[in-house]
């Protein structure tokens, strides 16, 4: 036997090997020793194949800008009181603008020094005096603002990371994208409308005071007295299932908000066996409400999630040991998920849902079923088929077709690529594709012989021209098969994938591994005449 | 095995003109098809919205069903069979904006009242926001754009402009004509379908360069043919290996439109209007398409002298 074919033999057994090595824990998975397993993951499913909800949100992030601004007009009421700035109104004013209403321009430049030296990333715009008062405007730079997003996308991932821990997933991915957009893939999900209703809530815990001596009618009608808010209280019954909402008016000002919570649990109420979630404060948060209970007895505060108004018990008594309840009509798993987004933080910005794909267990489950059955029956009739064509050399490229599968899911596991239902198409679509050169390479060598060259020369000549040939034909496929992966989404992804794989694989097992067959038999066993 | 005789001399270029005017016509058609149904039919991929597979554990049709959710719990939706069996059905509806408020639980609970608990299993759901539809229609196109033009400069480097240009016309032309067929059957266009035309592009240009490979090797071997006779030749040359890869590849996609199951089912079909029309096309449209460009440029020569 020469050196060549004994070290390109050796060359194809090593890979041949490695790829059962790298296959076998796809296949059977708990049968092997775990350092086998721990060496080669498992070809990973996509969530069209094992079930799943894959998710894009998108962040809100004007809102997160409006709300930074808000708070900002808080400490500058403060602040403007403590300096003893006499001032009309402070307040938010065309989204993205804070404008600050004086007397005089005295009272204007004074409020000009604070605010250059209290919040130096706003920018003072035009001054107009135009209705007897003097306006002073201020605004974010576009840096700022952008920053602000930026902070608001990274804050938002972190909390949907924490929520997606304790919800229990395994392998979830969550990855920001482009244009404040955040994708999550939670596998296997079993509950998907849940999963929908934890991450989908922006979890802004705050306590307001109830404004008892408000008109709840002229409220309802749209006329609030500045500085309050109407909100709904909701009430279910746990019996018959029905809502009410009840009309509360309360101050727009948050006494305390979630972000100084250190922990929130599920507890059950013994007296009326029903659940609420107990909230713990951290030191700064105890302190505070310490504060606010005490100026407050006999006043109601009102427990505010989301714009919605959970219970609004009277303050009894003065509350120091940093501890709270929500109450409210909940079933025990909305108590549950209320404490787990509690826990996990909130949302520095409302989110919405812009995609959404659930895919249940079962309909993957017939997907890989059919996706296989499809394969093999392909595979099937094609190398029948090529076996009557080209009888003894259809055993050689049916040889190259069995190995470039085995190959394309080797090194599916390998680059820890995911097989999608498109993914399996391409597979199907390289099996058919593959033959192609081994069928441009015999036609070649049939051309040769018809000419009356002797075996040797055919299959020299015959791969020789046909290399080119399948070079180029199949760099253009690979072309569109990049492309698509730049471009791709989720499913479409795996198939550009199990495409640019195939092609790839299959130059190598239709031209390598072909020719060291024929070489064999040319060269080792000496056979003068081939069959093709 | 031959299939096809060695010294086969088809006379494919000289009836170049009956195909064009099968290829004009069958665009048409398809084009036809487009105006008439109003635009391409867009999957929820593309126009938003949100598509529901439910299966129950009985017998029933669309119609009841649509008349269960429409205008309870939808606005407006289209319910179609899917699979072969009346037990599983696609509901596809405009909204996509409600995901946050339960739609799926809001839609199975109305169904369930009806057919009874546990009756109803959603198999799949897809909700894509409108943004969302037009971000991927934007990609789709541009990928195919991209993807042509790659193939372009490719092709112009290992070959010449003129292959290149012919190669590209029968891509347009595969593409064009998959396009109609997804009309005249009135099927969506979704994501897989983009792929699949991508997989078309990637075939037909095989098939292509495979005849212009042979094109180029014949050029110096028959010097004294004329260049129409030389592209004959060389579809007469490949004619083995063309029937033969397409009826292999044929085979395999004829797999999965059978068994591949629905969710794949219309990528498959797309696959297989492809195969036929890219082996066609590399015959009737690429290769007619070096004889026009080397009329046109002999054109402008006579008319520069």
């Amino acid at each position: 036997m020469t050196n060549s074919i004994k070290l390109r033999g050796l060359l194809v057994l090593a890979c041949v090997l490695l790829a059962l090595a790298s296959l076998a824990p796809t296949l059977m998975k708990d049968r092997l020793p775990t350092w086998w397993q721990n060496a080669f993951d498992p070809i990973h499913l996509g969530l069209d194949l094992q079930g799943g909800m894959h998710l894009v949100l998108g962040v809100e992030v004007d809102k997160a800008v409006e709300s930074r601004l808000d708070s900002i007009i808080q400490e500058t009421e403060v602040l403007l009181n403590d300096e003893d700035i006499i001032f009309k109104s402070v307040d938010r004013f065309d989204g993205e603008r804070l404008k600050i209403t004086v007397y005089d321009t005295d009272a204007g430049e004074e409020v000009d020094a604070v605010m250059r030296e209290q919040f130096p990333s706003l920018e003072p715009m035009t001054i107009d005096g135009s209705s007897g008062y003097v306006e002073k405007n201020y605004r974010f730079s576009d840096k700022e603002i952008a920053q602000i997003k930026d902070f608001a996308v990274r804050q938002a991932l972190e909390t949907m990371r924490n929520r997606v821990d304790q919800f229990g997933v395994s392998e979830p991915v969550i990855q920001r994208q482009s244009d404040y957009r955040i994708l999550i893939q939670l596998p296997g999900i079993k509950e998907p409308q849940r999963a929908i209703n934890l991450l989908g809530k922006t979890a802004q815990l705050q306590f307001k005071m109830v404004v008892e001596d408000a008109d709840i009618e002229a409220a309802k009608a749209g006329d609030l007295k500045p500085g309050t808010t109407l909100l709904y209280e909701r009430d279910v019954d746990s019996r018959t299932g029905k809502v009410t909402e009840r009309p509360l008016v309360v101050s727009d000002r948050s006494s305390l908000t979630g972000d100084l919570l250190s922990d929130a649990q599920v507890r059950i109420d013994t007296r009326f066996n029903e659940p609420y979630v107990a909230i713990d404060f951290n030191a700064a948060g105890a302190k505070r409400f310490d504060q606010i209970t005490a100026a407050n007895v006999g006043q109601r505060m009102a427990i505010v999630l989301d714009d919605t108004v959970y219970s609004a018990p009277t303050i009894r008594e003065r509350i120091s040991g940093g501890s709270a309840q929500i109450s409210g009509a909940f079933t025990e798993q909305e108590a549950t998920d209320l404490a787990i987004v509690l826990r996990a933080g909130s949302l520095p910005a409302p989110v919405n849902i812009l995609e959404n794909r659930t895919v249940g267990p079962s309909l993957g489950h017939d997907s890989i079923e059919q996706g296989i059955n499809s394969v093999l029956i392909g595979a099937v009739l094609v190398i029948i088929m090529i076996l009557v064509y080209y009888r003894g050399a259809g055993i050689v490229a049916n040889t190259a077709l069995v190995l470039n599968i085995i190959f394309i899911m080797a090194l599916l596991g390998m680059f820890k690529a995911t097989l999608t239902l498109p993914g399996i198409a391409g597979i199907v679509l390289t099996v058919g594709m593959a033959i192609d050169a081994n069928v441009l390479i015999f036609e070649r060598i049939r051309e040769e012989l018809r000419n009356g060259k002797s075996a040797r020369i055919a299959i020299d000549s015959g791969y020789a021209k046909a290399f080119v040939t399948i070079v180029d034909a199949n760099i253009t496929t690979l072309i569109a098969a990049v492309v698509l992966f730049q471009f791709g989404t989720g499913p479409v992804k795996g198939f550009a994938v199990t495409l640019s794989i195939g092609i790839l694989a299959s130059m190598f097992t239709a031209i390598f591994v072909s020719r060291l067959i024929f070489d064999f038999f040319l060269d080792v066993r000496n056979v003068r005449k081939i069959s093709i | 095995m031959e299939l096809i005789k060695p010294d086969i001399n088809i006379d494919f270029i000289s009836k170049r003109r009956y195909a064009a005017v099968i290829s004009v016509v069958l665009i048409l058609v398809g084009l036809a098809a487009l105006v008439l149904r109003g635009g391409p039919n867009y999957g929820v991929d593309f126009a938003g919205g949100t598509v529901v597979q439910v299966r129950f554990n009985q017998s029933t049709d669309a119609v009841q069903i649509k008349d269960l959710l429409v205008p309870e719990v939808l606005a407006s939706a289209v319910v179609q069979r899917f699979g072969d069996e009346d037990n599983e059905f696609l509901i596809r509806a405009e909204e996509s904006d409600n995901g946050l408020q339960g739609m799926r639980t809001a839609l199975v609970q109305k169904l369930e009242q009806e057919y009874g608990d546990g009756s109803v299993e959603v198999r799949r759901v897809e909700m894509v926001g409108p943004q969302v539809g037009k971000d991927l229609r934007k990609k789709g196109l541009m990928a195919i754009v991209y993807a042509m033009v790659g193939i372009l400069i490719y092709i112009s480097w290992r070959f010449e402009l003129r292959f290149a240009v012919g190669a590209i016309v029968a891509l347009l032309h595969d593409v064009t004509l998959t396009f109609g067929a997804f009309s005249l059957f009135d099927k969506e266009i979704g994501l897989p379908i983009i792929a699949a035309f991508l997989a078309i592009i990637g075939y037909s240009l095989n098939d292509t360069i495979i005849v212009y490979d042979r094109i180029r090797e014949n050029r110096g071997r028959y010097n004294d043919k004329s260049f129409a006779d030389l592209i004959n030749r060389s579809i007469n040359d490949t004619l083995s290996r063309t029937i033969l890869t397409s009826t292999t590849t044929l085979l395999v996609v004829l797999s999965l439109f059978i068994f591949g199951g629905g969710v794949i089912h219309d990528f498959a079909f797309a696959l297989l209007i492809g195969v036929i029309v890219g082996t066609y096309s590399s015959i009737y449209v690429a290769s007619p398409m070096l004889l026009l460009w080397d009329k046109f440029q002999n054109k402008k020569v006579q008319e520069k002298s």
